[in-house]
């Protein structure tokens, strides 16, 4: 993918459908990755909106950000929505109430909203079907609210509710794998992304929409303001936890597994986490902890996709 | 005029929803209204409705998805009970906010704990303040009728508010009724086809569900708070055009040998039929006594309830909920509110019984008349009684 950043400007699309004048904090690379969401996806999208950061940045009534139909109805129910909006328009075309055409149902939603208090109805759609696509915008924490721990904040980082303290340092808890709980559900489609990886998140995002049945897929979405960073760090941060292997880029089509980034050799998790001041306390102890499993991780993940010796 | 037959009151209500052509049904089942998910079900894969039915993981589901499926303009139906409705209670005051008209049946049960599967009104009683316009059906003809009756107070683009009906579990939804289904034709004079004011679509792109600051959210609300109001006179527009129709008609507040009485019954749901019974005994021992049914409990007719009792000096209200820690039950606390400023306030004795199923006589009323106007003449009609608890 390396050499299309060359012509990253000329190859994506100049429409804007997730408007400037939002109220996202600066060097939000998860409004970045809302933006290429909706640019990848076009205009022909209803988008299902869980409760959020970028529910609350988009839409503060009477304004929107929004130049595609939205709708946000509560916290953890955005697989649900989008569910509703699938089947709703399904049926509506097939008894000739709308013009047959490919609308896609988008149903979005933090890490909180997907994989903690939005887990059962993204199970729930999954498994019945719909042809739609979540993607989960994972900032790591409930940033919205003050940065406090969900099951997707990694271990070691220092919260507002896993804070580091004199006994205990930081989130206890490895973080919740829910693009692997996705694709346990054996639907067609389910991917990593990140925005600093930019073509490869939109050629994911359209082949998820494009898949026929429900498509996941998983974008680590930097959190300058939680992750205690400087705004203009966000796309170097994002590539540091795919080149340390912390956050590989990999898809599921149809439970063929496929690593979209192989480097040649994992850069240390050092790397990654130094610049990061939700990790500023942790011991060389716990450092070395976070790279055995990444290393483990990483090979299993390698053994999926069929690239083990 | 289609024929009356003998049915489960729960196949009627979905027979309803069929002749009504629904297009999404969300549901997820809880007794007693699994029957009317069962039979919705049945029609839909059967090819009998063409409708998309989705069979969630939970209640919360269940209205999520729906509000999906009204926003881009498709007739929903959902149902549900007790447990069912409290976990889907979140949602339950986002749908009327969000002006989504769906039709919702609620086979009314008690609340837990204990766990009871059986019939009373605390569940409709906890989600009163959400927004919907609420109903009490009294019988199966009557939850046939209300269904279609709801879509089209519901998507009346003077309305666009989403519309309950209650229907008592187990006593309604489970019995064999009489039950006469309009011919689809009649139904679809009545009830034309679903034609949002706006939608969710590509072409015209809207945002739904914004927050409001401050600065904006007392106006939203009293925007809601008019809306639900001001459907008063569709309300019962649609009930006169239903009776047009169907030849049945309702009003918002129903009366039962009411005319001159001293003492009334004030009853929801369908208590009202027993209460009937009691009064025609009554009436042959020469006890005086009428029947007020509340219909339409929200919007409140507050008009049409003074001037149905204005007669009366008592005012007997039958509760099938608690209000732990407050005045009395529900209802008679309302009652009570409604009649505050009124020159002759007539004496109102709240009881509360036939929770969580517990059966309730002709025998129970007769004894409750005695009982309330015993408080009168002592000055203790304040005090509401838990009918027939054992102490």
């Amino acid at each position: 993918m390396e050499p299309l950043n060359v012509y990253a400007a000329r190859l994506i699309t100049t429409k804007e459908y997730f408007t400037p004048g939002h109220r996202a904090c600066q060097g939000c690379a998860e409004a970045l990755a809302v933006r290429l969401v909706a640019k990848a996806l076009g205009r022909d999208v209803i988008v299902s909106a869980a409760t959020g950061c970028m529910e609350i940045v988009s839409s503060n009534l009477p304004y929107t950000a929004w130049k595609v139909p939205w709708i946000h109805v509560a916290f953890e129910n955005a697989a649900a929505v989008a569910s509703g909006v699938e089947a709703g328009l399904k049926v509506l075309m097939r008894k000739g109430k709308l013009p047959k055409k490919k609308i896609y149902s988008l149903a979005m939603a933090g890490d909180g909203g997907t994989s903690d208090i939005g887990l059962q109805a993204l199970s729930g759609a999954l498994e019945r079907g719909h042809n739609m696509l979540f993607v989960c915008y994972d900032n790591e924490a409930y940033m919205n609210t003050g940065i406090q721990r969900s099951s997707s904040t990694p271990y070691g980082a220092a919260t507002t509710t896993s804070p580091a303290g004199k006994v205990i340092k930081g989130q206890t808890t490895w973080k919740k794998n829910v693009a692997e709980i996705a694709a346990a559900h054996s639907i067609p489609y389910v991917a990593t992304a990140c925005p600093s990886y930019p073509f490869d998140l939109m050629k994911k995002v359209k082949k998820g929409a494009e898949a026929d049945g429900p498509a996941y897929i998983h974008i680590l979405s930097v959190c300058p303001t939680g992750w205690r960073i400087p705004p203009d760090l966000s796309i170097r941060i994002g590539r540091l936890a795919v080149e340390t292997g912390i956050f590989p880029l990999y898809e599921v089509e149809n439970g063929k597994y496929n690593i979209n980034f192989v480097p040649e050799k994992l850069r240390p998790v050092e790397d990654y986490l130094k610049p990061q001041g939700r990790f500023r306390h942790l011991t060389p102890e716990m450092i070395e902890k976070i790279q055995n499993r990444v290393n483990k991780e990483w090979e299993k993940l390698k053994a999926k996709a069929g690239l083990c010796e | 005029m289609g024929k009356r037959v003998g049915m489960e009151v729960s196949i009627g209500a979905a027979e309803a929803v069929k002749l009504a052509r629904a297009e999404c049904i969300a549901a997820y089942p809880i007794t007693p209204q699994t029957h009317i998910v069962e039979h919705l079900s049945e029609l839909v894969n059967n090819g009998e409705l063409d409708a998309e039915f989705i069979p969630v993981e939970s209640e919360h589901s269940a209205m999520s998805v729906c509000c999906g499926c009204s926003a881009v303009g498709a007739r929903t139906f959902t149902c549900t009970s007790s447990q069912g409705m409290a976990l889907m209670n979140e949602i339950l005051f986002i749908v009327p906010a969000m002006r989504l008209p769906i039709v919702m049946i609620l086979a009314n049960r008690s609340l837990s704990s204990p766990l009871s599967i059986w019939n009373d009104h605390s569940d409709i009683m906890s989600i009163r303040d959400t927004g919907w316009i609420q109903l009490f059906a009294e019988n199966g003809q009557e939850v046939v009728d209300h269904v279609l009756f709801a879509f089209k107070v519901a998507e009346n683009p003077n309305v666009l508010l989403p519309v309950m009906i209650n229907m008592d579990g187990f006593i309604l939804s489970h019995v064999i009724e009489p039950i006469e289904l309009p011919d689809q034709d009649v139904v679809d004079k009545f009830l034309p086809p679903y034609n949002p004011v706006q939608r969710l679509h590509p072409d015209h792109p809207i945002t739904m569900g914004a927050f409001a600051i401050p600065d904006l959210f007392t106006e939203t609300k009293k925007a809601q708070e008019e809306a639900i109001k001001s459907s008063f006179p569709y309300i019962i527009k649609a009930w006169d055009e239903l009776g047009n129709t169907i030849g049945r008609y309702y009003n918002p507040i129903e009366k039962y040998k009411s005319e001159g009485k001293k003492i009334l019954f004030i009853t929801m749901g369908s208590f009202g039929e027993t209460v009937m019974t009691a009064i025609d005994m009554m009436e042959e021992k020469g006890i005086d006594v009428g029947l007020i049914r509340i219909r339409l409990w929200r919007p409140f007719p507050e008009k049409e309830f003074l001037d149905a009792i204005k007669d009366a000096d008592i005012l007997i209200v039958i509760d099938r909920a608690i209000t732990f820690g407050g005045m009395a039950g529900p209802v008679t606390t309302e009652i009570r509110s409604v009649l505050y400023h009124e020159e002759n306030m007539p004496a109102v004795v709240g009881f509360i019984c036939g929770l969580a199923g517990r059966d309730v006589t002709p025998k129970d009323y007769e004894r409750m008349v005695e009982i309330a106007k015993e408080k009168v003449k002592k000055g203790k009609e304040k005090e509401y009684e838990i009918y027939g608890v054992r102490e």
